[in-house]
């Protein structure tokens, strides 16, 4: 489902608005927001003067390289302004999207004395509505009564409906969504327009995108180079003319935006916004651009065992048959205690049998009556026709409800216990009236490729801390499984909030899941916290960052999402950088060749004419942009490894790459200009 | 025989940097040490009689406002001594009062460690105020300096509100450091035969039975500070180049040396004072790059010549001598030119302006860049600062916000460390601008043509970069020229010190970001690419069109 969300990068219709869009953003009030760009738009407004008045400018003889040079200038504005605008165009395309759920929804009120048909947009935060089977959710809220399953693919992309009930951890509903069964009363939590999916579609438009501190520091940087920049040129002049060297006002317009930072300048918020964008298209609401930054800053992650870890769903694994009973045996009646159960645990010990190939009598237990589990019983089973008595449970439980019944309880029923739960597991006791027959080896499992990911993390240098309910013993096992660096074990809400503040009082930046109510500090305390959508609505405003999917182990792709982020930043802002020197080297001797002959020498790159050398160094200038608009939106590749290689990898690339490749690119530009100039 | 010479010296600072950087930073440790035992109970009088009783830290605004006021009343005292020095004693040559705006010009040029000279010292001041003024500023400056990086460093590396003490860290770096060093030097300086006297100028009948005036004075002691000081300004006009100041290639050495080894030890106490000297050698192993670099232009530029007088038939094997000393020749003239503007001292041993073209750049390309070692702290500061906007640009790239010896750099330092990067480039190449806009400026170029480009460029980079040397040639002692590199000059050391200094401020109240295997080094062979890369990007690229019209121009056209 979630690759069936996924929009292809380049639609016709958001390419079509892109470009309508980089037209608009040309207004210099739009523009001086990107002062970079803004200098050349300025710049690109001074030769379009000097095409049109070529009388009052006394540049009659230069007009066609002139027009060249203005239609160089505007393509280098349009093509930032479109890189900006394709990245906001994906992020319109989801409001769109969002904002045909929120179309006016008629919602059942509770008033005084019976129900009251009103618009959704009259309810206000404590109004109580009744959402029956079929209609809309008309705003979030909390469940205060009933249960009922919720469509909430509007929003998640998840087909399978959810189960909303009052009261507990699955109680909070989200406005837009829809009722499949029965009904549910729901007190309203949000005014018009602070909503869940308001909220949202002001995050995707990127209406409210606040640039991050690293943004702005780096924007500080830009605008300094650009001022420095704009210092050498305009001193450039009078020192030319001490010389006898007429330096052309488009010439040094062309060499200062050769120099100054444009590719960065360009790319840059699209970078911040696609970074935003590749979040959201994971199915992580990031409530601002600053927590995705600060995802990729991350040091230590905690982690819930049960449902991020492991599967959460204790499986049976084993039958540990005990006092001398068969294997048989005891696979014979843990089937007959499981049959009628539906639990998982239940239904894995029938999918043990028919792995282990054991058979067991199905008319045996036909016309039992099923005993459920219960908390102060802590086993369930069958009461069988025949009068015996089936039991499987917590070994204790079981140890005292065969004693009682007079029953022996065999030697290495203890040992054998206490062995699995050692490994992480849970043992459970089988019997049949006063005789114990054997355990039931319920294990939690590492999900999958988790052990490789907390590898990764290490080696990003990113510490995992596991938290769990289990006891130390079946902690420190699934912690060594699942190769985490630390656990805590028998946790308890407060111990997350003691062990972040105890990270970040070493400096340490923590990220963390969550989803109950009493997550919600800890959430809040984390530098990222990320909750599960279908967590309450206290945990969703304590974290910065909501799963829509509410998978806990997301968190692990967030990092990297937010490592590569800042990578995307840093590589163009090099790669941008160190282009300068070829810029140099192609228009520097290009200016002066015309008085002093001998300057030849730094021609380099053997440009063709002094005309043509300036033109492609321009042109150049300009069509990195676009070529770079796709490195910008998908981010640069990324594989966790140690922070030295990675650097190493990336200086190599952007760095001495971004030397080289303009040397290169001016040289092939000039190969065609110079046909012509 | 001449690289001979080069490789000598370069080894014995290599071998020195070490003990004299540990010796450096038990000074300033503030650590009970066994030097206490020696300075202890002189320092203890000073500051019983300056009144400073607990020597509590200062925040950054605190250390500022006491260094600039510092720097003030030194100002207010030694531009009244100048201006009424004639009636002051040890005026034995009967010279007059200094002019308003020369005044105003030589107090800046030394109390901001620059030490350019618009007048002549045998004529234009008084044995005196050669002392109390230029002697005095000479130390003080330098110790100002000094202290201003000892407590940048102590920003970078401590953690809480507070940057040491100013008073005591200036105190400190006159009893421990300069005093010593200068009474040494000016030992081993008189032992080379360098005058040391208060006898007025002799008066001697050359052979000839022509009337000769040969101007003496306390010229050793002068000469000791003017490089451990990293000053530059000379007891005479000509500066080094003059026998009693520098009678020898020894002397040539011992100046060389002692205007060298406290820049190039501080990289190394940087290292100290992070508890991790690789970070010290990473930044010394840049600048020393640079620096040989830079050094290898110079010499064989110098020793290749200048075609035009090989065209005449004259003999130049022996290099470029033009402007230079014979007692010193090529390998130690280049050598010096190029430890005096990479230290930023400003003295100079041979005429800057006629050394060829290309060899005329590197002293130029060194003050530009202004981090090849550096003067008196500034040196290590600014280096520091391309190592934090390398950090900023390269540590992106490892997927973390930018974090410099833990410290997150955030738009607040990035703000302060753009006053600083966009200063320089400003007050070198507007001034120029301006002065080749106007005939004030213009009229005083003795060498029209690309020559004239690199005098005017020479004098104000020398002026930002408070170094001091001057390409002579240039009629500089007018209002124009008195006023604007005074201004340069005042704007050159103490806006980038402040930002700086703010910056050490900001950083050293910040949360410390614990290191692991994702963290940005800045200890290994990668980041000393990357600072070097950074500093000729963002620091070389910006003079690069300048430097094309002047040296190059003039290089390129002087074989044809």
């Amino acid at each position: 489902m979630r690759s069936g969300r996924k929009k292809s990068m380049l639609t016709t219709g958001i390419m079509r608005d892109a470009i309508k869009e980089s037209f608009v953003k040309l207004n210099p009030m739009t523009m001086i927001k990107n002062p970079v760009m803004f200098v050349v738009e300025v710049g690109t407004f001074v030769v379009l003067l000097m095409t049109i008045f070529p009388g009052y400018f006394n540049t009659r003889d230069e007009i066609g390289f002139n027009i060249t040079v203005f239609l160089i200038l505007l393509f280098t504005v349009l093509f930032a302004n479109f890189a900006e605008a394709l990245a906001e165009g994906r992020g319109k395309a989801q409001a769109d999207t969002l904002k045909k759920t929120k179309k006016e929804i008629t919602a059942n009120k509770v008033v005084a004395g019976g129900i009251k048909a009103v618009p959704s947009a009259e309810l206000r935060k404590g109004d109580v509505v009744i959402v029956s089977q079929g209609e809309m959710i008309p705003g979030d809220g909390e469940v205060i009564e009933g249960i009922a399953s919720v469509d909430e693919s509007a929003i998640t992309g998840e087909s399978a409906p959810v189960i909303k009930e009052a009261g507990g951890d699955f109680n909070s509903v989200t406005g837009g969504t829809r009722v499949v069964s029965d009904s549910i009363r729901v007190r309203i939590a949000a005014d018009p327009g602070e909503s869940f999916i308001d909220r949202m579609i002001n995050l995707v438009e990127g209406a409210k995108r606040q640039k991050t501190p690293n943004e702005l520091a780096l924007n500080t940087l830009l605008i300094t180079l650009t001022i420095i920049f704009l210092i050498v040129v305009v001193t450039l002049e009078p020192i030319a003319s001490y010389l006898g060297i007429e330096l052309q006002i488009p010439v040094l317009i062309a060499l200062l935006v050769c120099l100054i930072p444009t590719t960065i300048g360009g790319l840059l918020s699209a970078i911040g916004i696609a970074g935003m964008d590749r979040v959201t298209q994971f199915n992580v609401l990031a409530m601002s651009g600053k927590a995705v930054e600060a995802a990729g800053d991350i040091n230590t992650m905690i982690l819930d065992k049960t449902g991020t870890i492991t599967f959460g769903n204790r499986m049976a694994s084993e039958f540990v048959p005990v006092g001398g009973e068969s294997l048989e045996t005891l696979g014979e009646w843990a089937a007959v205690s499981s049959v009628s159960d539906e639990t998982p645990e239940g239904r894995s010990v029938l999918e043990l049998m028919k792995t282990k190939s054991l058979r067991y009598d199905e008319s045996v237990s036909e016309g039992g009556e099923f005993v459920e589990f219960k908390a102060d019983t802590r086993m369930s089973g069958v009461d069988l026709k025949d009068g015996r008595k089936v039991r499987k449970g917590a070994v204790d439980a079981v140890k005292k409800w065969v004693s009682a019944q007079g029953g022996r309880v065999p030697g290495d029923l203890d040992s054998n216990s206490d062995k699995i739960a050692r490994d992480g597991g849970t043992p459970l006791a089988v019997a049949v009236d006063n005789r114990i027959l054997g355990l039931i080896y319920l294990k939690d499992t590492v999900k999958p490729g988790m052990r490789e990911r907390f590898e990764q993390l290490r080696q990003m240098g990113i510490k995992t801390i596991m938290c769990t309910g289990d006891n130390p013993l079946t902690a420190a096992t699934i912690a060594r499984e699942a190769g985490v660096d630390d656990f805590i074990a028998e946790s308890k809400p407060e111990d997350k909030i003691a062990v972040i503040r105890r990270e970040q009082a070493e400096g340490k930046l923590v990220a963390m899941t969550g989803d109950g109510t009493n997550d919600a500090p800890a959430l809040a305390q984390a530098d990222v916290g990320l909750a599960m959508n279908s967590g309450t609505t206290a945990a969703k405003e304590a974290a910065n960052m909501v799963d829509l999917d509410s998978d806990p182990s997301k968190i692990i792709e967030v990092v990297s999402i937010g490592k590569q982020l800042l990578m995307t930043r840093g590589a163009l802002t090099t790669f941008s950088i160190a282009n300068d020197i070829a810029k140099y080297f192609a228009i520097i001797p290009a200016m002066f060749t015309l008085a002093i002959p001998q300057m030849q020498v730094l021609n380099i790159m053997r440009l063709g004419t002094p005309m043509s050398a300036i033109l492609s160094a321009l042109i150049f200038n300009a069509i990195i942009i676009p070529l770079l608009i796709p490195l910008a939106m998908r981010g640069v590749s990324y594989k966790p490894m140690s922070a030295s290689k990675l650097l190493a990898r990336n200086i190599v690339l952007y760095g001495i790459g971004g030397v080289i490749v303009p040397f290169v690119g001016i040289k092939l530009i000039d190969l065609i200009v110079h046909i012509w100039v | 025989m001449g690289v001979l010479q080069i490789v000598i010296v370069l080894a014995v600072v290599m071998l020195l940097v070490k003990p004299l950087g540990t010796y450096v930073y038990h000074v300033f440790s503030n650590e009970p040490n066994r030097t206490d035992r020696i300075f202890g109970w002189l320092e203890r009088l000073i500051y019983s009689l300056i009144g400073l009783k607990q020597r509590a830290g200062m925040t950054w605004k605190r250390y500022v406002l006491s260094f600039l006021l510092t720097n003030i009343i030194f100002v207010a005292i030694g531009y009244l001594l100048l201006r009424i020095q004639s009636v002051l004693p040890l005026n034995p040559n009967d010279i007059g009062n200094m002019e308003q705006t020369l005044s105003f010009n030589t107090i800046i040029s030394f109390m901001t460690n620059t030490n350019l000279q618009h007048y002549s010292g045998e004529s234009g001041l008084t044995y005196f105020t050669q002392m109390a003024v230029i002697m005095m500023m000479m130390f003080t400056s330098a110790a100002t300096g000094f202290s201003v990086v000892i407590a940048f460093i102590r920003g970078l590396m401590s953690k809480g509100q507070t940057l040491g003490n100013f008073f005591e860290d200036f105190v400190k770096s006159h009893t421990r450091i300069l005093f010593p060093a200068a009474i040494l030097v000016t030992l081993l300086l008189v032992a080379l035969q360098v005058p040391q006297t208060f006898d007025p100028t002799i008066t001697v009948t050359t052979l000839e039975g022509a009337m000769q005036k040969i101007a003496v004075g306390p010229v050793a002691s002068l000469e000791s500070i003017k490089h451990l000081g990293t000053n530059g300004g000379g007891f005479f006009g000509v500066n080094s180049a003059h026998p009693f100041e520098n009678p020898s290639a020894l002397t040539n050495i011992v100046e060389m040396l002692s205007m060298w080894l406290i820049p190039a030890c501080l990289p190394y106490v940087y290292g100290r004072f992070a508890k991790n000297s690789k970070q010290g050698w990473v930044v010394f192993s840049a600048m020393m790059t640079l620096f040989i670099v830079f050094l290898c232009v110079i010499y064989t530029s110098e020793m290749n010549g200048n075609p035009q007088i090989t065209a005449m038939g004259i003999d130049t094997s022996q290099g470029n001598m033009e402007g230079k000393e014979v007692r010193l020749g090529v390998a130690q003239s280049a050598l010096f030119s190029t430890v005096t503007t990479a230290a930023t001292t400003g003295s100079v041993d041979n005429m800057h302006d006629t050394l060829t073209p290309l060899g005329g750049m590197v002293p130029l390309a060194q003050m530009m860049l202004n981090v090849v070692f550096g003067g008196e702290g500034v040196g290590l500061v600014n280096m520091l600062m391309y190592a934090i906007l390398g950090v900023f640009l390269c540590g992106l790239m490892v997927g973390r916000t930018p974090e410099f010896l833990g410290r997150k750099i955030e738009p607040k330092e990035m703000k302060l460390i753009a006053v600083a990067i966009l200063m320089h480039p400003l007050i070198i190449l507007a001034p120029t601008a301006i002065a080749f806009l106007t005939d004030l400026g213009k009229g005083s170029i003795t060498n029209p043509g690309f020559h004239g480009v690199s005098q005017v460029l020479y004098e104000y980079t020398s002026s930002a970069a408070n170094n001091g040397s001057g390409f002579e040639g240039l009629a500089d002692n007018t209002p124009f020229w008195n006023i604007t590199t005074g201004l340069v000059m005042l704007l050159g050391r103490y806006i980038s010190i402040i930002a700086m200094m703010a910056v050490a401020g900001s950083l050293v109240r910040k949360r410390l970001v614990p290191e692991t295997i994702g963290t940005f080094r800045t200890d290994n062979v990668l980041f000393y690419g990357i600072l070097i890369g950074t500093v000729l990007i963002i620091g070389a690229l910006t003079f690069l069109p300048t430097i094309v019209l002047g040296p190059v121009a003039e290089h390129l056209t002087l074989g044809s």
